[in-house]
Protein backbone atom coordinates (compact mmCIF):
# COMPACT_ATOMS: atom_id res chain seq x y z
CA UNK A 1 0.00 0.00 0.00
CA UNK A 2 1.32 3.39 -0.94
CA UNK A 3 0.09 6.71 0.32
CA UNK A 4 0.10 9.44 -2.28
CA UNK A 5 -1.23 12.40 -0.39
CA UNK A 6 -2.82 13.75 2.76
CA UNK A 7 -5.29 16.61 3.12
CA UNK A 8 -6.73 18.10 6.30
CA UNK A 9 -9.94 20.07 5.83
CA UNK A 10 -11.45 22.21 8.58
CA UNK A 11 -15.11 22.21 9.51
CA UNK A 12 -15.88 25.11 7.17
CA UNK A 13 -14.49 23.26 4.16
CA UNK A 14 -11.18 25.12 3.94
CA UNK A 15 -7.97 23.25 3.31
CA UNK A 16 -5.62 23.65 6.28
CA UNK A 17 -2.95 21.12 5.35
CA UNK A 18 -1.86 19.38 2.20
CA UNK A 19 1.07 17.08 1.54
CA UNK A 20 2.06 14.87 -1.35
CA UNK A 21 4.24 11.87 -0.65
CA UNK A 22 6.91 10.84 -3.14
CA UNK A 23 6.54 7.35 -4.58
CA UNK A 24 10.12 6.11 -4.79
CA UNK A 25 9.45 2.80 -6.51
CA UNK A 26 8.11 4.48 -9.62
CA UNK A 27 10.03 7.61 -10.53
CA UNK A 28 7.92 10.58 -11.54
CA UNK A 29 4.81 8.87 -10.27
CA UNK A 30 2.76 10.04 -7.40
CA UNK A 31 0.37 12.96 -7.52
CA UNK A 32 1.09 15.74 -9.97
CA UNK A 33 1.70 18.90 -8.01
CA UNK A 34 -1.04 21.48 -8.33
CA UNK A 35 -1.08 25.13 -7.36
CA UNK A 36 -2.20 25.91 -3.85
CA UNK A 37 -5.33 27.53 -5.25
CA UNK A 38 -6.25 24.34 -7.06
CA UNK A 39 -5.85 22.37 -3.85
CA UNK A 40 -8.13 24.82 -2.06
CA UNK A 41 -10.79 24.41 -4.72
CA UNK A 42 -10.53 20.62 -4.65
CA UNK A 43 -10.81 20.53 -0.88
CA UNK A 44 -13.82 22.82 -0.88
CA UNK A 45 -15.49 20.70 -3.53
CA UNK A 46 -14.81 17.55 -1.57
CA UNK A 47 -16.27 19.15 1.52
CA UNK A 48 -19.44 19.97 -0.41
CA UNK A 49 -19.72 16.47 -1.82
CA UNK A 50 -19.18 15.00 1.61
CA UNK A 51 -21.96 17.14 3.03
CA UNK A 52 -24.32 16.04 0.25
CA UNK A 53 -23.53 12.37 0.69
CA UNK A 54 -24.26 12.61 4.39
CA UNK A 55 -27.85 13.47 3.57
CA UNK A 56 -28.29 10.55 1.22
CA UNK A 57 -28.36 7.86 3.87
CA UNK A 58 -31.46 5.71 3.57
CA UNK A 59 -31.51 5.04 7.29
CA UNK A 60 -31.68 8.55 8.62
CA UNK A 61 -28.53 10.18 9.87
CA UNK A 62 -25.19 8.84 8.86
CA UNK A 63 -21.75 10.03 7.95
CA UNK A 64 -20.84 11.18 4.49
CA UNK A 65 -18.73 9.29 2.00
CA UNK A 66 -15.86 7.45 3.67
CA UNK A 67 -14.14 5.82 0.72
CA UNK A 68 -14.04 6.97 -2.87
CA UNK A 69 -12.35 4.66 -5.34
CA UNK A 70 -11.11 5.35 -8.80
CA UNK A 71 -9.27 3.19 -11.29
CA UNK A 72 -5.87 3.98 -9.94
CA UNK A 73 -6.35 5.30 -6.44
CA UNK A 74 -8.44 5.19 -3.32
CA UNK A 75 -9.47 8.18 -1.22
CA UNK A 76 -10.31 7.56 2.43
CA UNK A 77 -12.04 10.27 4.46
CA UNK A 78 -12.03 10.30 8.24
CA UNK A 79 -14.56 12.70 9.71
CA UNK A 80 -14.06 13.62 13.34
CA UNK A 81 -16.84 14.55 15.71
CA UNK A 82 -15.59 18.12 15.55
CA UNK A 83 -16.10 18.39 11.80
CA UNK A 84 -12.48 18.15 10.72
CA UNK A 85 -11.83 15.87 7.75
CA UNK A 86 -8.66 13.90 7.24
CA UNK A 87 -8.33 12.70 3.65
CA UNK A 88 -5.75 10.15 2.56
CA UNK A 89 -5.08 9.30 -1.08
CA UNK A 90 -3.61 5.85 -1.50
CA UNK A 91 -3.13 3.05 -3.95
CA UNK A 92 -6.03 0.69 -4.49
CA UNK A 93 -4.53 -2.26 -2.68
CA UNK A 94 -4.59 -0.47 0.62
CA UNK A 95 -5.98 -1.83 3.85
CA UNK A 96 -4.53 0.44 6.47
CA UNK A 97 -5.79 3.88 5.44
CA UNK A 98 -8.20 4.16 8.38
CA UNK A 99 -5.50 3.25 10.88
CA UNK A 100 -3.07 5.74 9.35
CA UNK A 101 -5.72 8.43 9.48
CA UNK A 102 -6.34 7.68 13.13
CA UNK A 103 -2.62 8.17 13.78
CA UNK A 104 -2.68 11.39 11.78
CA UNK A 105 -5.56 12.55 13.97
CA UNK A 106 -3.54 11.79 17.09
CA UNK A 107 -0.55 13.69 15.69
CA UNK A 108 -2.90 16.59 14.89
CA UNK A 109 -4.35 16.57 18.40
CA UNK A 110 -0.86 16.60 19.86
CA UNK A 111 1.18 18.95 17.72
CA UNK A 112 -1.42 21.30 16.28
CA UNK A 113 -4.09 21.55 18.98
CA UNK A 114 -1.67 21.82 21.84
CA UNK A 115 0.31 24.63 20.28
CA UNK A 116 -1.24 27.66 21.97
CA UNK A 117 -0.16 29.91 19.11
CA UNK A 118 -2.06 27.98 16.52
CA UNK A 119 -5.37 29.61 15.61
CA UNK A 120 -8.08 27.02 15.20
CA UNK A 121 -9.41 26.34 11.69
CA UNK A 122 -6.47 28.23 10.17
CA UNK A 123 -3.81 26.67 7.90
CA UNK A 124 -1.41 24.46 9.78
CA UNK A 125 2.13 25.79 9.88
CA UNK A 126 3.65 23.46 12.39
CA UNK A 127 7.05 21.89 11.96
CA UNK A 128 6.25 19.36 14.64
CA UNK A 129 3.22 18.21 12.71
CA UNK A 130 5.30 17.88 9.53
CA UNK A 131 7.89 15.84 11.37
CA UNK A 132 5.24 13.52 12.79
CA UNK A 133 3.55 13.06 9.40
CA UNK A 134 6.86 12.34 7.68
CA UNK A 135 7.64 9.79 10.34
CA UNK A 136 4.25 8.14 9.92
CA UNK A 137 4.59 7.77 6.17
CA UNK A 138 8.32 7.23 5.98
CA UNK A 139 8.02 3.47 5.85
CA UNK A 140 7.29 3.71 2.17
CA UNK A 141 10.58 5.45 1.50
CA UNK B 1 -22.57 2.00 26.28
CA UNK B 2 -23.10 1.32 29.91
CA UNK B 3 -21.79 3.43 32.70
CA UNK B 4 -19.36 0.68 33.61
CA UNK B 5 -17.94 0.58 30.11
CA UNK B 6 -17.30 4.32 30.20
CA UNK B 7 -15.62 3.92 33.57
CA UNK B 8 -13.29 1.28 32.22
CA UNK B 9 -12.49 3.36 29.13
CA UNK B 10 -11.67 6.26 31.42
CA UNK B 11 -9.46 4.12 33.65
CA UNK B 12 -7.66 2.69 30.67
CA UNK B 13 -7.03 6.10 29.12
CA UNK B 14 -5.70 7.47 32.40
CA UNK B 15 -3.38 4.53 32.98
CA UNK B 16 -1.96 3.95 29.57
CA UNK B 17 -2.50 6.83 27.24
CA UNK B 18 -1.74 9.98 29.19
CA UNK B 19 1.48 11.63 30.23
CA UNK B 20 1.58 12.44 33.92
CA UNK B 21 3.00 15.45 35.72
CA UNK B 22 3.50 16.28 39.35
CA UNK B 23 0.15 17.21 40.90
CA UNK B 24 1.66 19.83 43.20
CA UNK B 25 3.24 21.59 40.25
CA UNK B 26 -0.12 21.69 38.53
CA UNK B 27 -1.89 23.02 41.61
CA UNK B 28 0.79 25.63 42.20
CA UNK B 29 0.72 26.77 38.59
CA UNK B 30 -3.03 27.18 38.60
CA UNK B 31 -2.98 28.95 41.93
CA UNK B 32 -0.33 31.38 40.73
CA UNK B 33 -2.43 32.03 37.65
CA UNK B 34 -5.56 32.88 39.64
CA UNK B 35 -3.68 35.11 42.06
CA UNK B 36 -2.04 36.97 39.19
CA UNK B 37 -5.38 37.48 37.48
CA UNK B 38 -6.80 38.88 40.71
CA UNK B 39 -3.89 41.30 40.98
CA UNK B 40 -4.24 42.35 37.36
CA UNK B 41 -8.00 42.78 37.19
CA UNK B 42 -8.82 43.60 40.84
CA UNK B 43 -12.44 42.63 40.18
CA UNK B 44 -13.57 39.13 41.04
CA UNK B 45 -16.38 39.03 38.50
CA UNK B 46 -13.87 39.90 35.80
CA UNK B 47 -11.49 37.22 37.04
CA UNK B 48 -14.30 34.68 36.82
CA UNK B 49 -14.91 35.77 33.26
CA UNK B 50 -11.23 35.54 32.31
CA UNK B 51 -10.89 32.10 33.86
CA UNK B 52 -13.89 30.97 31.88
CA UNK B 53 -12.43 32.41 28.67
CA UNK B 54 -9.12 30.67 29.25
CA UNK B 55 -10.98 27.48 29.92
CA UNK B 56 -12.89 27.95 26.67
CA UNK B 57 -9.64 28.14 24.70
CA UNK B 58 -8.35 25.07 26.45
CA UNK B 59 -11.60 23.19 25.88
CA UNK B 60 -11.72 23.80 22.13
CA UNK B 61 -8.31 22.17 21.82
CA UNK B 62 -8.67 19.53 24.47
CA UNK B 63 -11.66 17.95 22.76
CA UNK B 64 -9.58 16.93 19.73
CA UNK B 65 -7.02 15.25 21.97
CA UNK B 66 -9.82 13.53 23.83
CA UNK B 67 -11.52 12.32 20.66
CA UNK B 68 -8.26 11.22 19.06
CA UNK B 69 -7.27 9.16 22.07
CA UNK B 70 -10.60 7.73 23.06
CA UNK B 71 -12.01 7.10 19.57
CA UNK B 72 -15.47 7.57 21.02
CA UNK B 73 -18.23 8.41 18.58
CA UNK B 74 -21.10 10.82 19.01
CA UNK B 75 -23.27 10.63 22.08
CA UNK B 76 -26.87 9.73 21.38
CA UNK B 77 -28.35 12.16 23.91
CA UNK B 78 -27.37 14.75 26.47
CA UNK B 79 -27.54 12.22 29.27
CA UNK B 80 -24.81 10.21 27.57
CA UNK B 81 -22.79 13.41 27.20
CA UNK B 82 -22.87 13.81 30.96
CA UNK B 83 -21.74 10.23 31.49
CA UNK B 84 -18.87 10.50 29.05
CA UNK B 85 -17.73 13.88 30.42
CA UNK B 86 -17.67 12.62 33.98
CA UNK B 87 -16.41 9.09 33.59
CA UNK B 88 -14.05 9.40 30.65
CA UNK B 89 -13.25 13.10 30.28
CA UNK B 90 -12.56 14.12 33.84
CA UNK B 91 -10.88 10.79 34.53
CA UNK B 92 -8.51 11.15 31.60
CA UNK B 93 -7.41 14.69 32.35
CA UNK B 94 -7.74 15.12 36.09
CA UNK B 95 -7.95 11.56 37.36
CA UNK B 96 -11.18 12.32 39.19
CA UNK B 97 -14.65 10.98 38.50
CA UNK B 98 -17.32 13.48 39.51
CA UNK B 99 -20.75 12.18 40.37
CA UNK B 100 -23.25 12.88 37.61
CA UNK B 101 -26.88 13.71 38.27
CA UNK B 102 -29.18 14.18 35.29
CA UNK B 103 -32.07 16.59 35.31
CA UNK B 104 -34.39 16.15 32.35
CA UNK B 105 -35.80 19.26 30.67
CA UNK B 106 -38.78 20.60 32.61
CA UNK B 107 -41.27 20.18 29.82
CA UNK B 108 -40.92 20.12 26.09
CA UNK B 109 -43.65 19.84 23.52
CA UNK B 110 -43.31 16.78 21.29
CA UNK B 111 -41.13 17.53 18.30
CA UNK B 112 -39.36 20.37 20.07
CA UNK B 113 -35.60 20.26 20.41
CA UNK B 114 -34.62 18.97 23.86
CA UNK B 115 -33.08 22.14 25.16
CA UNK B 116 -32.89 22.69 28.86
CA UNK B 117 -31.56 19.23 29.63
CA UNK B 118 -29.09 19.57 32.47
CA UNK B 119 -26.62 17.51 34.39
CA UNK B 120 -24.66 18.42 37.46
CA UNK B 121 -21.15 17.27 38.25
CA UNK B 122 -20.31 16.96 41.91
CA UNK B 123 -16.56 16.97 42.40
CA UNK B 124 -15.58 15.05 45.47
CA UNK B 125 -12.03 16.21 45.11
CA UNK B 126 -10.64 19.10 43.11
CA UNK B 127 -6.97 18.92 42.15
CA UNK B 128 -7.00 22.59 41.14
CA UNK B 129 -7.84 23.71 44.64
CA UNK B 130 -5.74 21.56 46.95
CA UNK B 131 -4.54 23.52 49.98
CA UNK B 132 -6.38 26.65 48.84
CA UNK B 133 -8.17 28.93 51.29
CA UNK B 134 -10.04 31.89 49.90
CA UNK B 135 -9.54 35.24 51.64
CA UNK B 136 -12.61 37.18 52.79
CA UNK B 137 -12.53 39.63 49.88
CA UNK B 138 -12.56 36.76 47.42
CA UNK B 139 -15.52 35.23 49.21
CA UNK B 140 -17.42 38.49 49.19
CA UNK B 141 -16.38 39.24 45.61
CA UNK B 142 -17.92 36.03 44.39
CA UNK B 143 -14.80 34.33 43.03
CA UNK B 144 -15.24 30.84 41.62
CA UNK B 145 -11.71 29.57 41.99
CA UNK B 146 -11.96 26.70 39.52
CA UNK B 147 -14.02 28.55 36.93
CA UNK B 148 -11.60 27.46 34.24
CA UNK B 149 -13.37 24.09 34.34
CA UNK B 150 -16.65 25.69 33.25
CA UNK B 151 -14.88 27.24 30.28
CA UNK B 152 -13.28 23.94 29.33
CA UNK B 153 -16.68 22.26 29.33
CA UNK B 154 -18.25 25.02 27.26
CA UNK B 155 -15.39 25.07 24.72
CA UNK B 156 -15.14 21.33 24.34
CA UNK B 157 -18.87 20.78 23.93
CA UNK B 158 -19.20 23.65 21.49
CA UNK B 159 -16.71 21.93 19.18
CA UNK B 160 -19.02 18.94 19.05
CA UNK B 161 -22.03 21.05 18.18
CA UNK B 162 -23.56 21.59 21.60
CA UNK B 163 -24.06 25.04 23.03
CA UNK B 164 -24.06 24.72 26.80
CA UNK B 165 -23.96 26.92 29.84
CA UNK B 166 -21.63 25.64 32.53
CA UNK B 167 -21.65 27.37 35.89
CA UNK B 168 -20.57 26.65 39.43
CA UNK B 169 -23.44 26.10 41.82
CA UNK B 170 -21.42 25.60 44.97
CA UNK B 171 -17.79 25.30 46.01
CA UNK B 172 -16.28 23.92 49.19
CA UNK B 173 -13.77 26.76 49.05
CA UNK B 174 -16.68 29.10 49.66
CA UNK B 175 -17.84 27.10 52.63
CA UNK B 176 -20.50 25.10 50.80
CA UNK B 177 -20.93 21.39 51.40
CA UNK B 178 -20.09 20.31 47.87
CA UNK B 179 -18.33 21.51 44.75
CA UNK B 180 -20.88 21.35 42.00
CA UNK B 181 -20.92 22.41 38.35
CA UNK B 182 -24.20 22.64 36.50
CA UNK B 183 -24.10 22.06 32.74
CA UNK B 184 -27.21 23.07 30.85
CA UNK B 185 -27.81 22.41 27.17
CA UNK B 186 -28.93 25.56 25.39
CA UNK B 187 -29.25 24.08 21.93
CA UNK B 188 -27.63 21.83 19.41
CA UNK B 189 -25.67 23.83 16.86
CA UNK B 190 -26.85 23.00 13.38
CA UNK B 191 -23.88 23.42 11.14
CA UNK B 192 -23.27 21.91 7.75
CA UNK B 193 -21.25 19.23 9.49
CA UNK B 194 -22.47 15.76 8.63
CA UNK B 195 -23.32 13.63 11.62
CA UNK B 196 -20.74 10.91 12.09
CA UNK B 197 -22.21 7.46 12.30
CA UNK B 198 -21.54 5.49 15.42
Amino acid sequence: MVAYGLWVINKAGGLVYQKNFPVPTIPDRGLAPLTSNEYLVLAGTLHGIHAITSRLSPTGSGSGAQVIEGETFKMTIHLTSTGTKFVLLTSLNDGTAEIMLQRVYEAYADTVMKNPFHTLEMPIRSELFDVRINALFSNQL
Amino acid sequence: MTSKQYKSIGDDLWKSRTEKINAELFTLTYGALVVQLIQDYEDYAEVNKQLEKMGYNIGTRLIEDFLARSSLGRCSDFKEVGEVVAKVGFKTFLNITPVVVHIPPSSSAPGQPPSGATFTLTLEENPLAEFVELPDEALEGGLWFSNVLCGVLRGALEMVQMQVEATFVSDVLRGDDTTEIRVKLIKYLEEEVPVGDD
